[in-house]
C-alpha cells in the first residue's frame, strides 16, 4: 500500500482524546518489566505539559490477565472495571487513562458491552453497589496513555533536545512501531488509525524525527498471548511469533523498535536474548539486538531526560548503541545506580547477545 | 546452546497463491463429501489406526488442502479402512472413500 493510501485509512480512523484532567490507572506488569515507563509519562505530563493527572492509591488490577488467561470471570472482571470507573467519579474525574493496552481492551468491551446490553451494566452496577457500597459514573473519555502522547507529541517535539536522527549520518533513524493486539484489533474504531495501520506510534516517530519502517510481519503479535506465555510448555508459540517478526523486519536494519503495550518490549527484548542463547542468532549490528522500548522512554529520551532515570539499564538489548547514535549522554559508570542511592547489581552477561 | 525447555516451531505459513491443490481438487471432484469436511477431528480421536501409530485424518485432510502432500504416501498407507471414522464424523464425510481418491490421485500424479 502506498503511503497515501495509508494516510486515508488512518484518517478514517480518528479518536476523541480528553486535553486535560485525567484519571490514570497503571499496569500491572509494566512497573516490573520496565518501571521508569509510567514515572516518566506522569513527568512528561506534570512537568512538560502542565496537564492535571491523578492516580488513586486504592485502584487495582482491571483483572484483564485473569480474564484473558480464563481464571476470571466477566462479571468479576466488569465489576473490578466498574470499582476503578466509582475511583474515578468519586475523585471528581472523567476521562479514563490506562496505562496498559490489555486494560485499555478490557474498559473497551465493557463499555461496549454495557453499550448494547444496559441490563448487564445494571446488574454490574448492583453487585458493585453490594459488594462496596459504591456508585459511579461511565468515563466521558477513556484514551489510552499512548493517544494522550500522540495528542501532544507535537508540543513534546518542540521541547525536544534531541532528534532520531542519526547524528553522524544526518538521516532519520529506521524505526519499527509494534501496537499492543488489544489497542486496536478488538475495536479498531478505538484506536487512532485502526487496526491495520495505527498511527498512534507512527505520529510520535514521525514528529520526532524518525523514520517507520514497513515490514510484511508489522501487524503480527508479538505472541505473549497471556497462556501462550504463562504455561510454559506454550513459551515456543510466544517465542515463535516473535521469532517470525524478527525474521520479517531484520532485512530493513531497524535502528530501534517502538511499542504501546506492556508485553510487547517484554517480549520482543527478552525473546532476543533467549533466541541468542538457543539458537546464536542475533538481529542488531554486531551481534547486538534491536534495542527495544516503549513510547514513554522515547518521549523521554527525545527530552534530554537521563537514560537511567527513565529505566533504560533494564532492558536486555543494550540502549547504548542507540543513545550514541542519537548522540544521548550518559554516564556509564551510573548506570545500575538505584534511584536511593543503592546499587542495583550488575547483570551476567549473556554468552551470544552482546550486551553494553 | 542454553535449552530452555521450549523450542521456535518451524513457520507453517503458505502462500495460498502458489501451493499446489491439485490433490485437493481431485479429492473434491470425486468424493463431494470431502467439501464439508470441518476438521473437528473426531475421525482422528475414534480412528483405531491412531491407537497405535501417529496416522491424523484431520491433519491429513489439512495437508493436502495446505497443498502439503510430499509425505500423504506414507500417510494412508497406515489407514486400515474399517470405516469407524465414517460413523463417527458429524458431517457425514465418506472418509474411506477420501483415501481411496487420495490413493487413485496420487497415482495419476495431480
Amino acid at each position: 500500500m502506498k503511503i497515501e493510501g495509508k494516510r486515508a485509512v488512518w484518517n478514517e480512523y480518528q479518536k476523541d482524546i480528553a486535553a486535560d484532567k485525567y484519571f490514570y490507572v497503571r499496569s500491572c506488569v509494566r512497573q516490573n518489566f520496565f518501571p521508569g515507563s509510567e514515572t516518566t509519562f506522569l513527568r512528561i505530563m506534570r512537568e512538560e505539559l502542565g496537564k492535571d493527572i491523578y492516580e488513586h492509591p486504592c485502584h487495582t488490577t482491571c483483572t484483564g490477565i485473569g480474564y484473558h488467561g480464563d481464571i476470571v470471570p466477566i462479571d468479576t472482571m466488569m465489576t473490578v472495571v466498574a470499582r476503578q470507573f466509582a475511583l474515578m467519579t468519586e475523585a471528581g474525574y472523567e476521562n479514563l487513562v490506562p496505562s496498559c493496552i490489555t486494560s485499555f481492551g478490557i474498559y473497551t468491551e465493557v463499555l461496549d458491552t454495557w453499550h448494547h446490553f444496559p441490563e448487564t451494566e445494571a446488574k454490574i452496577r448492583e453487585y458493585l453497589k453490594k459488594a462496596t457500597g459504591r456508585e459511579f459514573q461511565i468515563p466521558k473519555n477513556l484514551a489510552h496513555a499512548s493517544d494522550v502522547i500522540y495528542k501532544f507529541r507535537k508540543e513534546i517535539a518542540a521541547k525536544a533536545k534531541f532528534k532520531l536522527i542519526n547524528k553522524e549520518t544526518g538521516k532519520p533513524l529506521q524505526v519499527v512501531e509494534h501496537i499492543g493486539c488489544h489497542y486496536s484489533k478488538m475495536f479498531p474504531n478505538k484506536g487512532v488509525g485502526g487496526a491495520e495501520y495505527p498511527y498512534v506510534l507512527v505520529g510520535m516517530i514521525e514528529d520526532w524525527g524518525g523514520e517507520i519502517i514497513d515490514y510484511p510481519e508489522r501487524r503480527h503479535c508479538c505472541g505473549f498471548g497471556f497462556r501462550q506465555y504463562l504455561v510454559q510448555a506454550n513459551r515456543g508459540y510466544s517465542m515463535s511469533c516473535s521469532h517470525k517478526k524478527f525474521e520479517s523486519m531484520e532485512p530493513y536494519k531497524p535502528d530501534m523498535i517502538i511499542t504501546n503495550c506492556p508485553g510487547c518490549p517484554m517480549f520482543l527484548d527478552k525473546w532476543q536474548y533467549a533466541i541468542a542463547e538457543m539458537e546464536g542468532k542475533t538481529y542488531g549490528a554486531n551481534g547486538q539486538g534491536i534495542p527495544v522500548f516503549t513510547y514513554e522512554e522515547v518521549a523521554g529520551m527525545v527530552l534530554g531526560y537521563d537514560p537511567w532515570d527513565i529505566g533504560l539499564q533494564v532492558h536486555q538489548v543494550s540502549c547504548e548503541p542507540l543513545l550514541d547514535k542519537i548522540g544521548i549522554p550518559y554516564n556509564k559508570e551510573k548506570k545500575y545506580d538505584g534511584v536511593n542511592g543503592q546499587k542495583l547489581g550488575v547483570p551476567e552477561m549473556p554468552v551470544n547477545l552482546k550486551c553494553c | 546452546m542454553v535449552d530452555f525447555g521450549y523450542k521456535i516451531q518451524a513457520d507453517r505459513q503458505i502462500n495460498l497463491d502458489i501451493t499446489n491443490k491439485a490433490l485437493a481438487n481431485f479429492v473434491k471432484k470425486h468424493e463431494n463429501s470431502f467439501n464439508t469436511c470441518i476438521g473437528c477431528g473426531t475421525c482422528t480421536a475414534t480412528c483405531s489406526t491412531a491407537k497405535f501409530t501417529d496416522f491424523n485424518f484431520r491433519r491429513l485432510q489439512l495437508f493436502i488442502r495446505r497443498g502439503e502432500t510430499a509425505n500423504v504416501k506414507a500417510e494412508i498407507a497406515k489407514c486400515m479402512l474399517c470405516g469407524k471414522c465414517q460413523l463417527a464424523c458429524p458431517r457425514g464425510v465418506n472418509t474411506r472413500n477420501v483415501i481411496m481418491m487420495i490413493k487413485k490421485g496420487l497415482e495419476a500424479h495431480v
